[in-house]
C-alpha cells in the first residue's frame, strides 16, 4: 500500500508492514505444538509525528497483541516495524534499550503495571537510571516536574502507588511513560478501566500532553466513541486484521465495511429520545486458532454468500484518500462499484 | 407511581459493614419505588452504594460485616428486611431474580448448563428431574441459544462470554420471577454482545411482564434500557426521577457533571473533555452535609462548605417536578 510516490512515506514515525503474530498453541503435555493462534495476521499500519492513531476492536481481536509487538514485548513471527527508520522487528533485548527512551507504553491497569514495593519517587527515577542519565539532583527536579505535569502534588512523589485511587494511578503511569520525552506511546485501554468522570480528566491530560510535547500515540479501546474523541485516524480490527482505516470523522459518517457499521450500531447513547437501527450480527466471533479461510467475517455478515465466496481472501483497499476498507462481497454492500475503480 | 401499589419500595434503607477501621456506611437513607413490568436503573460510579443497595434488598451481604441499619423494603408488601432466611431463599429465583456480571463466577464450572438451570427449577416448582431438563432445554432456546439439546450437555466453559451470559439470564428467568436485578450484566462484554444481551432482556421482559432493576455505570444502558433512574452518589440518591427527566433536565450538579463527562459519538474530536473535579470523599471521611458539595462548581460553594449546615444537616429530598426528586440542597443544584 506505500509506494515510492508516497509523500508522506517520509514523514512516518511508525511504519508497520504485514506484522503477524503467531502463538504455538499447544494440545496436550507431551505433544508438539502444531496448531497456531494467529492472534494478529498481517497488518500494516503508519502513524506520523504528533499523530494519535486509535485502534478499536472486541476483545480477542489482536489489538493489544499488536501494541505489545510493535514495542517489542513480544516478538513478531513476520513482518516489518520501522521505527525512527530502524527495522526493530528482530532487534534484541538489549538493541532495543536505547530505543525505549523513545517509545513508552501505558497499559490498563496502573494498579498491576506499578512496583507496589516502589515508591512515586523510585517508579518515576527508574527510566533515568536505566538510561544513565543526570545525577540524583537533576532526578529529583525531573521527578518534581513530571507530578506537577500530570496534575499531582509533589508531595505524592514519597507514597507508593496503593496510597492513590485509580484516576491517580494511571496519571502516575503516564509519568513513568512521558519521562524520557519518547516520541510515540502505546496505550493500551488507559482508560477502561476508570469511572466515566474521572476517564475524561485522563483523555484530557493525554492530548494536553500531546500538545505540550507533539509525542505520538497508538491508543487501543474498545469503547468507541472515547477513540474517536482523542484519534486522528482510527483502525477497526477483526480477528488479526484490520478490516477499516479513516482518519477523523469519516468512519463515523461513512462506515463502508459492514463489521464497523454493526459496532457503531451497537454503542448505547446516552440519549433516551434517540433509538437507532441496530445491525445485530450472526454467531459469535470465530477462534483465532484455525481461524475459517478466507475473509473471517464473511460468516457473520448481514451480507449473506456462499461458502466458496466466503473463503476467498478480501483485499485491502483505498475507497476514498486516507480511508481503507478490506474489500469483499461479503464485508461491503456495494462491493461491485468499489471494486470496479 | 399514579397512586397504584409499587412492585417494590425500598425506603430509607441504610446499609453498613463493620471494618476494621471502623463503621462505614455505604448506603445512607436510599428510597425508590418499582412499578410492576418496568424498568428501573441505578447508576453511579464506582463505591456509590449501587451493588450494595441491591446486595441489602436480596438480603445477600456479606455476613457479619455488612448489615442493614434502617429503612424497609417492600416486596408486594412484605418487608424483605424483616424476612427469615428460609424465606428469602423461597423468594430468590422464584419471585425475584438475579443476573450479576462475570457469568463465569456467577456459574458453576463443574456443573453441566442445563444441570445448573434444572437445579433451581425443581427447588423451586418441584418439577422432576426429567421434567426439569426439558425445561431447561426449553428455556435455553428461549434465551436464544442455538442448538440448546446439545448445549445443556456442555459445560460453562465451552461457552462464548456471550453464550454464558445468556445461561445465567435463563436461570434467572427459570421460574418467571416478578422482579429481576441485574448487576452490570453486560459491563463484562464487548459491545456488539452487550447489544444482543440488552435486547434479549428488553424482548424477555415484554413477554414475560416483568419488572427489572438495572445497575450500570454505563449512561447508554441507562438510556436505551430505562424508564426511570435514581442517580446515585458516595451512597445517596443525588436525583432520580423518569429516563427522559433525569437525561433531558437534570437538576442535580453531579448528573450534570457525569452526562457532560462522557464522549459522545457527535462531541467535538480533539477538545478538552467537560470533567468533575476533585474525587468521591472516602468512606469514613463522609460530610454530613450534601456530599456532591466539595465537588460543586456553584459559584457560592464556599458559603455553604464553611456553614454549619454542611456540617450538621443531612438534606433530604424535594420534588421539583412530578415524579422528578432532587436532593434539597441549592449549592449542588442547577440555579
Amino acid at each position: 500500500m506505500v509506494t515510492s510516490t508516497d509523500s508522506l512515506s517520509e514523514a512516518q514515525l511508525l511504519d508497520v508492514k504485514g506484522l503477524k503474530v503467531h502463538f504455538p498453541v499447544k494440545e496436550g503435555v507431551f505433544s508438539r505444538a502444531k496448531k497456531f493462534c494467529k492472534a494478529v495476521d498481517g497488518v500494516d499500519l503508519r502513524i506520523g509525528p504528533g499523530e494519535t492513531y486509535g485502534l478499536v476492536g472486541e476483545s480477542g481481536c489482536g489489538k493489544s497483541t499488536l501494541g505489545k509487538a510493535i514495542c517489542r514485548l513480544l516478538k513478531p513471527t513476520q513482518g516489518e516495524i520501522n521505527f525512527l527508520d530502524q527495522e526493530i522487528g528482530n532487534l534484541s533485548r538489549a538493541a532495543m534499550r536505547p530505543l525505549r527512551r523513545d517509545m513508552q507504553i501505558v497499559f490498563q491497569d496502573p494498579a498491576e503495571s506499578l512496583n507496589s514495593r516502589h515508591t512515586v519517587r523510585e517508579i518515576l527515577e527508574e527510566p533515568f537510571i536505566i538510561q544513565k542519565i543526570g545525577d540524583q539532583a537533576f532526578r529529583n527536579a525531573k521527578v518534581e516536574e513530571l507530578l506537577d505535569k500530570v496534575g499531582l502534588e509533589s508531595k505524592a512523589a514519597d507514597r507508593y502507588p496503593f496510597e492513590f485511587s485509580g484516576g491517580q494511578r494511571q496519571r502516575i503511569g503516564i509519568a513513568r511513560a512521558i519521562a524520557l520525552e519518547p516520541k510515540l506511546i502505546i496505550c493500551d485501554e488507559p482508560v477502561s478501566a476508570l469511572d466515566v468522570s474521572v476517564q475524561s480528566q485522563i483523555l484530557n491530560l493525554l492530548m494536553d500532553l500531546q500538545k505540550e510535547m507533539g509525542v505520538s500515540y497508538l491508543f487501543i479501546a474498545h469503547d468507541l466513541a472515547v477513540v474517536r474523541v482523542i484519534s486522528d485516524r482510527i483502525g477497526v480490527m477483526y480477528l488479526g486484521k484490520l478490516v477499516e482505516e479513516a482518519p477523523g470523522d469519516e468512519l463515523f459518517n461513512n462506515p463502508v465495511h459492514e463489521y464497523t457499521k454493526a459496532l457503531l450500531s451497537a454503542i448505547p447513547t446516552p440519549d433516551p429520545s434517540r433509538k437507532r437501527e441496530r445491525i445485530v450480527l450472526r454467531g459469535d466471533v470465530p477462534s483465532p486458532i484455525d481461524p475459517p479461510p478466507g475473509c473471517a467475517f464473511a460468516r457473520r455478515s448481514p451480507i449473506e454468500v456462499s461458502e466458496e465466496i466466503a473463503s476467498q481472501d478480501g483485499r485491502y483497499q483505498e475507497v476514498s484518500p486516507g480511508h481503507w476498507v478490506e474489500l469483499h462481497p461479503a464485508t461491503v454492500a456495494d462491493y461491485d462499484t468499489y471494486a470496479n475503480r | 407511581m399514579d397512586g397504584s401499589e409499587p412492585l417494590l419500595s425500598v425506603e430509607d434503607l441504610t446499609t453498613a459493614f463493620d471494618t476494621d477501621a471502623g463503621r462505614v456506611t455505604a448506603v445512607d437513607g436510599v428510597s425508590f419505588d418499582l412499578a410492576a413490568g418496568s424498568t428501573l436503573g441505578i447508576v453511579g460510579e464506582s463505591g456509590c452504594g449501587k451493588s450494595v443497595t441491591a446486595m441489602s434488598i436480596m438480603s445477600l451481604l456479606p455476613r457479619p460485616a455488612g448489615k442493614v441499619l434502617s429503612g424497609s423494603v417492600l416486596f408486594e408488601g412484605e418487608d424483605l428486611i424483616q424476612a427469615s432466611d428460609e424465606r428469602m431463599q423461597a423468594i430468590r429465583g422464584n419471585e425475584i431474580g438475579m443476573i450479576f456480571q462475570e457469568p463465569m463466577t456467577a456459574l458453576n464450572p463443574v456443573h453441566k448448563v442445563g444441570r445448573q438451570i434444572a437445579e433451581s427449577i425443581s427447588i423451586h416448582e418441584g418439577l422432576n428431574k426429567k421434567n426439569a431438563l426439558d425445561r431447561a432445554v426449553e428455556i435455553l432456546k428461549m434465551v436464544g441459544i442455538p442448538a440448546p439439546e446439545v448445549r445443556v450437555d456442555e459445560y460453562p466453559h465451552q461457552l462464548s462470554g456471550g453464550m454464558r451470559q445468556r445461561v445465567v439470564i435463563a436461570i434467572a428467568l427459570a421460574c418467571r420471577p416478578k422482579l429481576v436485578i441485574a448487576d452490570e450484566p453486560t459491563t463484562a462484554l464487548d459491545v456488539t454482545v452487550q447489544a444482543q444481551i440488552l435486547e434479549l432482556l428488553q424482548s424477555l421482559q415484554k413477554e414475560l411482564g416483568m419488572a427489572v432493576i438495572m445497575i450500570t455505570h454505563d449512561l447508554g444502558v441507562i438510556a436505551e434500557t430505562c424508564s426511570d433512574v435514581v442517580v446515585m452518589y458516595a451512597g445517596r440518591v443525588a436525583e432520580r426521577g423518569s429516563v427522559t427527566q433525569i437525561f433531558d433536565n437534570p437538576q442535580h450538579l453531579y448528573t450534570v457533571g457525569l452526562l457532560n463527562s462522557i464522549p459522545r459519538l457527535d462531541s467535538p474530536r480533539k477538545q478538552r473533555l467537560n470533567t468533575i473535579d476533585g474525587h468521591v470523599p472516602g468512606l469514613m471521611e463522609m460530610p454530613v452535609g450534601a456530599r456532591f458539595a466539595p465537588r460543586s462548581p456553584h459559584p457560592r460553594i464556599g458559603e455553604y462548605l464553611n456553614s454549619a449546615s454542611f456540617k450538621e444537616q443531612r438534606p433530604g429530598m424535594i420534588e421539583v417536578e412530578a415524579g422528578h426528586w432532587v436532593e434539597d440542597c441549592s449549592y449542588v443544584r442547577v440555579d
